[in-house]
């Protein structure tokens, strides 16, 4: 068998191959469940299925979404145009603390205190990322490893303030900021659930990033300069202001993502704000093959899959161990499924390279 | 980095085999973990309790665990699923679990919750922990008696309270039998990282440090000494297999009895929200068997130690007491009240390090 | 500080940096063959998993090695024909791996925890711990370590000095033009992403057999990033790579003893250190921007086909 270049992408393969890719990953994960001794339809409804069950289900997908979403986003278009950040933990993590810090600061000083701490957070990611953008454009040093490197500064820079300069007064020297008062916190969308406002500012991000991609001339550029850096720079484009456009506002929409989590369900900091949401959004834009609607689906699906793992420990006491495998074989089998969209597999006599 | 996200298999498996509707009557019980279950450490041992509960209970409890739930916000659906789907008494079994379990709590005044080493309570939420900072002194009068260079090695993960008390008041006990101890403190950074762990050991031995102890959760201390031929001090759980020659004890947290007392309560309607630290007196603080390098002697000292601190007579933190800068912080005479010890933030005099 | 002390001190070093040396080298090689694989932690885990189990179940640390090379292999061997033979993209793939591989060791490593054995440098000097204190650090720099020490000289002569090291690094420089020339492009990269993965699986065994002998689901803690990260620190240079990965373990080291001495650091920022370390590194060799461009493949990341 060999592949074959499709002229353009097939839109059948494209709807057709992730559906494939999940029903392959649902047999490999029934497969396992039987060999750990369950029921595995009763294990597969509860990973897909029972989290949605009911109100409270949904309103936990999109809590879980949502940071998702923002640092896949802020990552895809960064991608596009050949800017690797792949840090958007670290950035999560400045824009948490750069929103705590106002948060504190302000206290309970008025309706405008959220406002000015959602903007802080986006503040403190963008100049997290925009020190990667600097060291690249200014000193050559690739983005790749600076905003990795720079993730973990980040992650024990929060350590460190939570167990000083933030630490709570009353809290008994925990590792723990004070509680941020009302107004500077996110009320959730409806009584009883926890997902917040945060969720459609993650939502606003698809529309805008198809629209920044594929209508604008920024963005024209941005993927000019991703496929074609030689012809951008004949083109007159800047790879420079590619580089810090991205990082800016990929470390942007991490931060928007950290801070709406310390000012949304955690409501202070501590020193674990996030299960590595930066990481996985890297994942998330893959599987959304960088385009902000894929992105959506794939956000969704990743939260989906935290989610049921859970109830697979709690209903099934199945070994969180069994989740993070079957969640690898369905990300390996639809990257793999993916290439079928691009490329037609033609069974004939190999003379090519093989 | 990417995934922690990750556990072991548990002895539970038994549990799926009793239909959910045969044992309406039992209590259900769920505990939740911040880390894999393991065979070492701090959740391993909130496990064995798990486990004595079930083999002391039978059919009238029904228990369960989730492993590795992040301290973010994760913790509180975890926690809220828990309670929606029929249990009766959650145990939260971290720090970082307190406002999720409070606000949890909050929504579902007809269960009980418990939470491990907070101190925010309310009408069903109890909090508990242990005073490990006793076992810690018998440790150090152990290590001060077995150590030459009077140069100990500490391998701790972060400067909170609760490992600070460790720290001195091991080091009170070691100087309680040689004046001229000192405890070098190092710090990881990191709960778990056998790696860096195994690191901070082999630097410590190498300036001199000939008995070696830790605040974290692997047993990479244990191995480091064994292979350097100089003495451990395991902590959480009994590590001696790690160490066959050279581990000469271990700090252990047994909650066992605690969570069969909380959960007996449960059933006899006695149960009350309170705070309970209990020690060596409750059992909670225990130390692992003596290594065969120990002297019958030392055995009996530092037993006899453990002995006095259950009884009451002998106080870790009695004055006079002073910090790393020479000055008295309790004078001679009196005993630190509980709510200073429980918010340390200082080094008694003989700690090499910082925090 | 006596002699003995900075024998231990070094020792210690060395042995902290040996995992990520020969994981890193084996990524090197990889991203060399123009195949970037993010799955290096994922394929440590497997290999410290699978090595421990092969030690304890044949009772051979020789055997256990081996298995923990078949294990990463063939964890890069389905990388391989993902990103290779199916041109998925690697970085997803990659993460993909590693989140597959922590999964896959802690659910089928579970029976093998609890089970402590001797470490290799016991099991090749029985009486290490009897021995003199300075004969027995000496001792500590077990077989793997030697291995690593060595590896980058191989590993450097290799690419630089062999017709079929410059064939690879052809193949990582462009694809097409060394397709042009006859060489079979996706075998090429095929077997340096399995190099890769059974040198992976090797730095992951290391930690499991040598230097802190068992087996704890989760125990490579975040190595594998670091290796990656010294592959670029290293501008894809073996003894470049080697050396960062000297200096990382020397700054963790250094900064314990720091402590250890009372020198008052923010245990938190003292971390930080060698992750700012790398990155100053890696700013001062970047401006020799000519110098880089040399070294990094062109064609990292990116996939090919014959076909296409």
């Amino acid at each position: 068998m060999r592949l074959e270049r499709r002229a353009a992408a097939s839109a059948a393969m494209a709807v057709l191959a992730p559906v494939i890719a999940v029903m392959l990953a649902g047999l490999g994960a029934a497969a396992l469940f039987a060999a750990l001794g369950r029921d595995p339809l009763a294990c597969l409804y509860t990973l897909f299925i029972a989290p949605l069950a009911d109100g409270n289900g949904w309103s936990e997908l999109g809590l879980k979404a949502t940071p998702l979403l923002l640092c896949a986003m802020g990552i895809a278009v960064g991608v596009r145009a050949n800017v690797w950040n792949i840090g958007a933990e670290g950035q999560f993590t400045m824009g948490a603390i750069a929103g705590a810090a106002v948060a504190l600061g302000l206290g309970d000083a008025g309706w405008f205190v959220l406002p000015l701490v959602l903007v802080a957070g986006v503040a403190g990611g963008a100049a997290w990322g925009g020190v990667a953008a600097w060291l690249r454009t200014r000193c050559n040093a690739h983005e790749i490893l600076v905003t990795l490197m720079l993730s973990y500064v980040a992650i024990q820079i929060l350590g460190w303030l939570v167990r000083g300069p933030m630490q709570d007064p009353e809290g008994f020297n925990f590792p723990q900021s004070p509680m941020f008062a009302a107004s500077a916190m996110l009320a959730p969308l409806f009584e009883g659930g926890r997902v917040t406002g945060a969720l459609v500012l993650a939502l606003l991000t698809v529309p805008a990033g198809a629209v920044l991609l594929d209508r604008t001339v920024a963005g024209y550029r941005l993927r000019v300069v991703g496929l074609a850096p030689g012809a951008a720079r004949y083109a007159g484009f800047s790879e420079r202001r590619a580089v810090w456009f991205c990082l800016l506002l990929s470390g942007g929409l991490a931060g928007l993502a950290g801070v709406c989590e310390v000012a949304g369900p955690i409501g202070q900091l501590m020193p674990s704000i996030s299960p590595g949401y930066g990481f996985a959004g890297i994942i998330v834009a893959f599987l959304g093959r960088l385009r902000p609607v894929g992105i959506l689906f794939a956000a969704v699906l990743m939260a989906l899959l935290y989610l049921g793992g859970e109830s697979l420990q709690i209903t099934q006491q199945l070994p969180l161990a069994a989740t993070g495998v079957i969640q690898g074989m369905l990300l390996l089998f639809l990257l793999a499924a993916d290439v079928f969209t691009l490329f037609r597999p033609r069974f004939s006599r190999s003379h090519g390279d093989g | 980095m990417l995934s922690r996200r990750t556990l072991m298999l548990a002895p539970a498996a038994g549990l799926i085999a009793v239909p959910a509707k045969a044992v309406t009557a039992a209590l259900r019980v769920a505990f939740v973990y911040v880390s894999p279950v393991g065979d070492a450490g701090w959740t391993f041992q909130h496990e064995l309790g798990r486990r004595a509960l079930d083999a002391a209970m039978g059919a009238a409890v029904r228990t369960s665990f989730v492993e590795n739930v992040e301290e973010g916000a994760d913790a509180e659906r975890v926690i809220r699923k828990l309670a929606a789907d029929g249990n009766d008494l959650i145990f939260t079994t971290s720090f970082g679990y307190m406002n999720p379990t409070l606000k949890v709590a909050g929504s579902f005044p007809g269960k009980k919750f418990e939470h491990a080493t907070g101190y925010k309570r309310s009408v069903n939420l109890a909090t508990y922990s242990a005073r490990f900072y006793e076992g810690r002194y018998a440790a150090g009068v152990l290590a001060g008696r077995m150590s030459k260079s009077g140069i100990f090695g500490y391998v701790a993960a972060f400067p909170i309270p609760e490992v600070l008390q460790g720290i001195n008041a091991f080091t009170l006990g070691a100087r309680s039998v040689n004046p001229k101890a000192t405890t070098k403190v190092v710090w990881t950074s990191s709960w778990f990282d056998p790696g860096k762990e195994r690191a901070a050991a082999d630097t410590l031995i190498a300036g001199g440090a000939d008995v070696v102890t830790h605040h974290t959760d692997s047993t990479a201390v244990a191995q480091a000494a064994e292979e350097k031929g100089v003495f451990s001090i395991a902590y959480n759980s009994d590590q001696s297999k790690y160490g066959p020659k050279t581990c000469l004890s271990a700090i252990t947290h047994d909650w066992s009895a605690y969570y069969i007392r909380r959960v007996k309560a449960v059933l006899d309607g006695s149960w009350k929200s309170i705070d309970t630290w209990g020690g060596v007196k409750e059992g909670m603080t225990k130390l692992a068997p003596f290594n065969a390098a120990v002297p019958e002697a030392v055995r009996k000292e530092v037993a006899g130690v453990m002995a006095a601190i259950g009884a009451g007579t002998r106080k870790p933190f009695a004055g006079p007491l002073a910090d790393q800068d020479g000055k008295i912080k309790v004078p001679a005479g009196q005993a630190m009240a509980d709510k200073d010890i429980a918010e340390m933030k200082w080094f008694v005099d003989g700690v090499q390090g910082k925090i | 500080m006596d002699e003995v002390m900075i024998v231990a001190l070094l020792v210690a070093t060395l042995r902290a940096a040996a995992p990520l040396i020969l994981a890193g080298l084996g990524e090197l090689v990889c991203e060399r063959a123009g195949v970037l694989n993010l799955g290096v932690e994922g394929m440590m885990l497997v290999g410290a998993m699978v090595g421990f189990a092969a030690t304890l179940t044949s009772g051979s640390v020789w055997l256990g090695l081996l298995a923990a090379m078949l294990a990463g292999a063939a964890m890069a061997g389905v990388f391989a024909v993902l990103t290779i033979g199916l041109a998925a993209n690697q970085v997803a793939s990659g993460l993909a791996l590693t989140i597959f591989g922590v999964g896959f060791s802690a659910l089928f490593g579970a029976p093998y925890q609890s089970h402590p054995i001797p470490g290799l440098a016991t099991v090749v000097f029985p009486h290490l711990s009897a021995a003199a204190p300075l004969v027995q650090q000496l001792l500590l720099i077990d077989p793997l370590v030697w291995l690593a020490l060595a590896a980058p000289f191989l590993a450097g002569r290799f690419l630089d000095r062999t017709r079929a090291g410059l064939i690879l690094r052809a193949v990582g420089e462009s694809a097409e033009v060394a397709h042009a020339l006859g060489y079979k492009v996706m075998r090429i990269r095929a077997l340096a992403t399995v190099f890769g993965g059974a040198m992976a699986g090797l730095g992951g065994a290391y930690l499991s057999l040598a230097y802190t002998p068992m087996w704890t689901e989760n125990m490579v803690s975040g190595r594998g990033w670091i290796a990656l990260a010294l592959v670029v620190f290293s501008t894809w240079k073996p003894l470049l790579l080697a050396l960062g990965a000297v200096l990382f373990g020397f700054v963790t080291i250094a900064g314990f003893q720091a402590e250890a001495w009372g020198i008052p650091l923010a245990p938190n920022l003292l971390a930080t250190l060698p992750y700012l370390a790398t990155i100053l590194v890696l700013v001062l060799i970047s401006r020799d921007t000519l110098r880089l461009k040399l070294n990094a493949p062109a064609a990292l990341g990116k996939p090919f086909h014959p076909a296409g």
